[in-house]
């Protein structure tokens, strides 16, 4: 093979060729002949090196050096320096970046990577990359040998449960597919995260939408499905188009389409991109999405693996679960079944939130307990605060408070103690945090995302949430804690779909754990954690200097006093935005 | 790009790819390092980087990385070359024509063993 010492990666965005990339190209070339240089030199094209803003832009290996804001007229010089010199040029060099990856960090010592295992390491728009990394070793193992039922035992044996949240083994939901005799089955993916604050499945269908597509494809094969969909949320652009770049690619080698492989097996995949519903989300109302009608879930059975897109054998997995099947086939099932505990194997993705040191995304192995992943994997509490609540599953999820913590995540664990895996989500909060309205907030999300189709999710969350702001506002009135749960119970039972047999679950949990708070708020009409502005009230205390910056900053000019002397609020007047306190040198404003 | 159409081509490509990434790496198992400061050019270091490079291609060499830099402050033994091997400390070549260059290519790179004789030696 031809050696070159020295390999030129020169971005090819849109972006940078917008800012002349490929006259710089060309003039990199010319330059290289020009200097007698260009058997030593390579000179590729790549994308996404990160300083499309400032391109054209590329990169030098083997120094693994990034030059940034190139014209055509730099190149000669540029090309003597480095290349015939070995000088590398600073006035190009692009400043290191002040983070370099704020969502996904290196691991720490209790994480485990197998869903994100090439998320920031490979080129996601570069199928070389992922095959360099094993990729569609996996699909070549299936098709040079495995018979679709081998391949459904594997998946069973590894214990792989369902990462959207419900966690139903993803063998038996694939036996089921199998079984229906109906054609054609299709495989579907479920890539509408819609959780406040979630962005698990995105990570991995930006930086290895791969390993999804080959899940789908072993998938496909082991139900004997012809055609795949990935329903992704509009709000990811970036996902969407990097997972439609990966499909081309994968196309272009024939790993998708007629005839894979040469074994006889034709498969293709298609992106469908929702509207931004979150109850899309739901099964059923994400294939009607998918079919072109209203995003509405309608009632189970027929379940999707009989009746499922346009009436035919379907199967919906979350992209977390697809892209563990490589992984699972290539390794083992043993493999796999050893992370985790007896009933709930493997790793899953959380992306941590909240009031921790060390934000966003991890990964641990199943079973990790709360207090492994608050204390070590986040590093703490920020500022020294003391914990007060987990909340866990998104807004489906309830809130667990400090006793929990040190309970192992699995699905039984959670369930047991009142919430759900859910999709990943993972908040937590710290003293400062009333749990009222926590509550509040999680039912305007759910309600405000209702579909409105049934009745007790449509009316009973807006029910709820007009108690619950009602009651954040300093006018709960006895009884309000007996209508919720009996709202709870009874929006529970009766939903339609997992919006609103799960809405009341952060309420349900916190009344369960954090009665006391609401019964401050009603009977007490105090907010303990200081945060319900119907409830609290600013003073001025003795340490004012009478400096007037408070009174210069209110907004409503609740402040008055004269220059040097105690200022005083007028609780009337004030909107409690809690400008002054923010202001304020002295720490002399407190909240009552 | 070409479709695949068996398992093998598929192994192929691989093969291909890992090569492909291997080359953008910024460190390998031993590193070559070319002084090409004007004294090192003028005293024929060009020659000298052709046959290294030479040598690495003819005898399908992986994991060697060559590297330039400038003028090191002895620019009466230009050409002058680097080697670096495994956890080995550095040693440094004095007046590398192309016949020494392929010589230090074949015993110290692909052998193992110091060249001792064109051997700079430390003050």
């Amino acid at each position: 093979m031809k050696y070159f010492r020295s390999h030129v990666l020169v971005c090819v965005d849109p972006e940078c060729l917008s800012k002349g990339a490929h006259d710089v190209l060309d003039a990199l070339n010319d330059e290289l002949v020009a200097q007698g240089l260009i058997d030593e030199v390579q000179v590729l094209e790549t994308s996404r090196i990160g300083g499309c803003a400032v391109g054209p832009e590329l990169m030098v290996y083997p120094e693994g050096v990034h030059y940034t804001g190139l014209s055509v007229n730099d190149v000669p010089y540029l090309v003597e320096e480095h290349f015939l010199k070995g000088r590398i040029v600073q006035k190009f060099v692009a400043p290191p970046k002040a983070s370099a990856d704020e969502e996904l960090g290196a691991p720490t010592a209790r994480e485990v990577r197998v869903v994100l295992r090439n998320c920031g390491k490979i080129d996601p728009e570069n199928i070389d990359d992922y095959i360099a990394e094993d990729g569609y070793a996996a699909l070549e193992k299936v098709l040079g040998g495995m018979t679709p039922e081998q391949v459904i035992d594997e998946v069973l044996a590894s214990g792989l449960r369902g990462r959207g949240g419900a966690g139903f083994p993803t063998g038996r939901k694939w036996q089921f597919a199998r079984a229906s005799k109906a054609t054609p089955k299709y495989m579907i993916c479920n890539a509408d995260e819609g959780d406040p604050g979630a962005f698990m499945n995105r990570r991995v269908l930006e930086g290895d939408p791969h390993s999804v597509l080959e899940g789908m494809i072993i998938g496909g094969y082991a139900v004997g499905a012809s055609r795949g969909y990935i329903y992704c949320r509009a709000e990811y652009p970036v996902a969407v188009r990097t997972l439609r770049i990966a499909i081309d690619q994968a196309r272009a080698y024939g790993l998708l389409g007629e005839n894979i492989l040469g074994s006889g097996f034709s498969f293709d995949i298609e992106v469908r991109v929702g509207a931004g519903a979150f109850v899309c989300g739901e099964e059923t109302a994400l294939m009607a999405s998918i079919e072109g009608k209203r995003g509405e879930p309608r009632p189970r059975p027929p379940f999707p693996a009989v009746s499922g897109l346009w009436a035919k054998p379907s199967n919906i997995n979350n992209v977390e679960t697809y892209a563990n099947v490589p992984q699972i086939i290539l390794k083992g099932a043993q493999w796999f079944a050893s992370m985790g505990t007896e009933k709930s194997k493997g790793t899953k993705t959380f992306a941590l939130a909240g009031d921790v040191n060390h934000t966003g995304l991890i990964e641990v192995p199943l079973g990790i307990n709360m207090r492994e992943v608050i204390y070590d994997v986040a590093q703490g509490i920020r500022d020294g605060k003391k914990l007060k609540a987990v909340q866990i599953g998104g807004p489906m999820g309830g809130c667990l408070p400090e006793a929990y913590i040190d309970r192992p995540i699995d699905y039984e664990s959670l369930a047991e103690a009142g919430t759900i895996m859910g999709s990943g989500g993972f908040v937590v909060m710290d003293e400062d945090t009333c749990m009222v309205d926590i509550a509040r907030f999680f039912m305007e999300f759910t309600q405000d995302e209702s579909c409105g189709k049934c009745t007790p999710c449509r009316v009973g969350t807006r029910r709820m949430l007009e108690i619950l702001e009602r009651i954040c506002a300093g006018d709960g009135r006895d009884g309000d804690i007996e209508t919720l749960e009996t709202l709870c119970k009874w929006i529970k039972v009766t939903s339609l779909c997992g919006l609103g047999q799960g809405a009341p679950n952060p309420v349900e949990s916190t009344l369960k754990h954090f009665r006391h708070e609401y019964e401050a708020h009603i009977y007490e009409k105090r907010c303990p954690a200081k945060v319900c502005k119907g409830l609290i009230r600013y003073e001025i205390v003795d340490a004012c200097t009478g400096c007037t910056v408070c009174a210069r900053n209110c907004p409503v000019n609740a402040i008055t006093g004269q220059r040097r002397q105690l200022h005083v609020i007028d609780p009337n007047t004030c909107i409690r935005c809690g400008i002054c306190e923010q202001v304020c040198n002295f720490n002399a404003i407190v909240i009552r | 790009m070409p479709a695949v159409k068996s398992l093998e081509e598929l192994r192929k490509l691989r093969e291909e790819a890992i090569q492909k990434r291997n080359a953008r790496t910024t460190s390998g198992d031993i590193q070559i390092t070319v002084a090409m400061g004007t004294c090192g050019i003028a005293a024929g270091a060009r020659e000298t980087m052709r046959a290294v490079l030479d040598e690495i291609e003819a005898n399908n060499l992986a994991g060697v990385v060559v590297k330039q830099t400038g003028c090191i402050g002895l620019c009466e033994l230009e050409p002058i070359i680097m080697v670096e091997a495994g956890g080995n400390p550095k040693v440094t070549y004095g007046k590398v024509n192309v016949e020494r260059a392929r010589q230090i290519m074949k015993e110290h790179v692909m052998g193992g063993r110091v060249v001792s004789e064109y051997v700079v030696q430390s003050a």
